[in-house]
């Protein structure tokens, strides 16, 4: 790549403080990054049981073939589908990125922590005891319903945190606590006497289908204002990576810091939660390539490149999810399951002879 | 050397307890670290040094008495103020991933830095200054991981130094390193103290290096500061015998003579010393 390029920039004679190739190589993943999530917006919009060509693409976004099939297709179905992978991929890496900050865990993140399905089971438990009826549940109302089941298993977790050393024995613990909400859930889906079950058992599994476009709406809103707020606080993460000690002593307000990351990564958790169901691995793993793409963790960079990682990588599984078996549709959180848990494994393989 | 004519009280204990919720550790102490002076804590494991470092450095709440900070009490400043007159070094296992040595130092700018936390020329000068001081800026582009205990050490010092603190709050900075690395690290806090003013509190095992290094001495023992004073009237083989429980007699054979400061000169012992706020 260009080391001269690096060399040259900053101009002083004397070596810098850090390498100034650094700097170019993030410069370098995000010009990927971007290109990737270009291509995989367009292969998304495309691909699918209707095959529309190209060039009839571009007429359809700007309006033209009204009240054809392609049109359809596109506005309704694929636009609002592939949006909403694309944010909320990015929420959910962010997510995972949060919570092995908050939890100095490697392999934290909002599924293994039980998270996800904490929010599952709040949001079908008020759909079908609360109000009775899938169909007249707003964006809102199940947003509000995720973020409490989250906070609820959240609140263990932390609860459970102050009990284990041990890394892997919390995500033991979240992963249990995971399997009680999603049975709980099962259970209650299989009470359920709804015309839209079938659609609330593919929710339940993990699906970015059904979701319309005023869905999208609350989606952009809900993830952009929590995006931002975690690229804010970029300067008290970084100082959290070398421990809570020393982050008091430069000066970030510990208790405070803490609060503000449980909240984020919980409404960004719930908003995952409530219109695509509980997605795996996505916010564990993506952390991670974002750091190893980089070579560094500083915050500043690791927060927009993991955001768009996290989107590229749920565009891609949701693309592979609804077209490999084709009419067939998988659960993404099938395919993400096969790419992120591999990744897993490697952190903890490349983490041998440390306490995880 | 000329010595400091005024030295300020930069840190003060004032009948202070240390403790947990309800569990007082360590009661009545009163001291204070001027400003261009080392005060070591000694006494046995357990005695409570630690607990009082931490309540020195802002993580403990007092249970009884007050510290104050370079004059005003340290419960009332706030983080970014207090963090931009103390520093501290402690013994917690720094765990980091693709964290560069120059990454973990400037670390230390953050109370200086924008909300976004980029450094600036200026940030970066003092972030290469402090890792010269230590002679880690070899090191800079390595990976905080990969080095050794020492080194690792030496890293979070510089990182504690391009804090620019007034005041450095030290848990057992010797400890886990080899002599060598012991004599480079105190040599780096003498020139600290000694030339730029900053007023070192620390706690130490090795007894002929805090003997060596240290302006004041504070004992602590059985729930209490047991004596304090200039290390020539608190390291006599009855003072120490009886602070660790040893057997009369032991302690003149521990103080074997180590030369510290390769090829500069030794500190001398003041007359006086810091005066003790009783």
């Amino acid at each position: 790549m260009t080391m001269h390029e690096g060399e040259t920039r900053t101009g002083q004679p004397q070596a810098s403080v850090h390498d100034p190739r650094r700097v170019v190589r993030a410069r370098w993943v995000i010009i990927l990054l971007v290109a990737s999530l270009l291509l995989a917006l367009a292969a998304n919009l495309c691909l699918g049981s209707v095959r529309v060509p190209l060039d009839e693409i571009v007429p359809i976004l700007l309006g033209a073939h009204r009240g054809e099939t392609a049109y359809q297709v596109i506005w309704n179905i694929r636009l609002p589908r592939l949006l909403a992978a694309a944010l909320l991929g990015g929420a959910l890496a962010l997510s995972g990125l949060l919570l092995q900050t908050l939890f100095s865990n490697p392999i934290a993140g909002p599924y293994v922590l039980g998270i996800s399905n904490g929010a599952k089971l709040a949001v079908a438990f008020v759909m079908i005891m609360v109000v009775g009826d899938v169909a007249i549940m707003t964006s809102w109302m199940s947003m509000l319903a995720a973020f409490m089941g989250s906070l609820a298993v959240m609140a263990a977790v932390l609860v459970i945190s102050r009990h284990v050393r041990s890394a892997g024995t919390l995500v033991i613990a979240g992963v249990m606590i995971g399997y009680i909400c999603s049975a709980a859930t099962d259970l209650l889906v299989t009470f359920a006497s709804d015309a839209n079950i079938a659609n609330l058992r593919n929710w339940s599994q993990g699906s970015f289908s059904g979701i319309n476009a005023e869905q999208v709406v609350a989606i952009t809103v809900v993830v952009a204002v929590a995006s931002a707020c975690v690229f804010l606080i970029s300067k008290p993460l970084g100082a959290f990576q070398l421990g809570e000690s020393y982050a008091q002593s430069v000066g970030v307000d510990v208790p405070t810091f803490r609060i503000v990351v449980i909240l984020l990564s919980s409404v960004l958790a719930a908003s995952v939660t409530a219109f695509a169901g509980p997605i795996s691995f996505v916010g564990v793993a993506v952390p991670h390539v974002a750091r190893r793409l980089l070579g560094t963790s500083k915050p500043l960079l690791v927060v927009p490149v993991t955001f768009l990682a996290g989107s590229v990588a749920c565009l891609l599984c949701d693309l592979l999810a609804r077209s490999l078996f084709a009419p067939i549709e998988m659960s993404v959180s099938t395919v993400t399951a096969i790419f992120g848990a591999p990744i897993v494994i490697w952190v903890l393989l490349s983490r041998k002879g440390r306490e995880v | 050397m000329t010595q400091r004519v005024q030295q300020e009280v930069l840190l003060e204990a004032r009948d202070l307890t240390v403790g947990y919720g309800h569990t007082r550790v360590v009661e009545g102490i009163s001291f204070s670290a001027l400003s261009g002076s080392i005060v070591s804590l000694i006494g046995p494991n357990g005695a409570g040094k630690s607990t009082m470092l931490k309540t020195f450095a802002g993580y403990l709440r007092p249970l009884a008495g007050s510290v104050s900070l370079c004059g005003e009490d340290l419960q009332r400043l706030d983080n970014t103020r207090r963090s931009r007159l103390m520093s501290v070094l402690l013994t917690d296992r720094v765990r980091t991933e693709l964290l560069t040595c120059a990454d973990i130092v400037e670390a230390g700018r953050y109370p200086y830095t924008g909300h976004l936390g980029v450094s600036t020329r200026e940030d970066l000068r003092k972030v290469r200054a402090a890792m010269e001081l230590v002679k880690v800026w070899d090191l800079r582009d390595r990976d905080f991981m990969q080095l050794s205990d020492g080194q690792r050490q030496r890293v979070m010092l510089a990182r504690a130094i391009c804090q620019e603190p007034r005041v450095m709050v030290l848990d057992e900075p010797t400890s886990h390193l080899d002599i060598r690395y012991q004599i480079e690290l105190l040599d780096v806090l003498h020139h600290l103290a000694h030339e730029q003013g900053v007023a070192i509190v620390m706690t130490m095992h090795e007894l002929p290096l805090a003997r060596r290094i240290s302006d004041w001495v504070v004992c602590v023992k059985d729930g209490g500061v047991a004596l304090q004073g200039a290390p020539a009237e608190v390291f006599v083989p009855t003072v120490i015998d009886d602070l660790y429980d040893l057997k009369p007699g032991t302690f003149d054979s521990l103080t074997g003579d180590v030369a510290l400061f390769m090829g500069t000169q030794p500190v001398a012992t003041r007359e006086g010393g810091p005066r003790a706020s009783t």
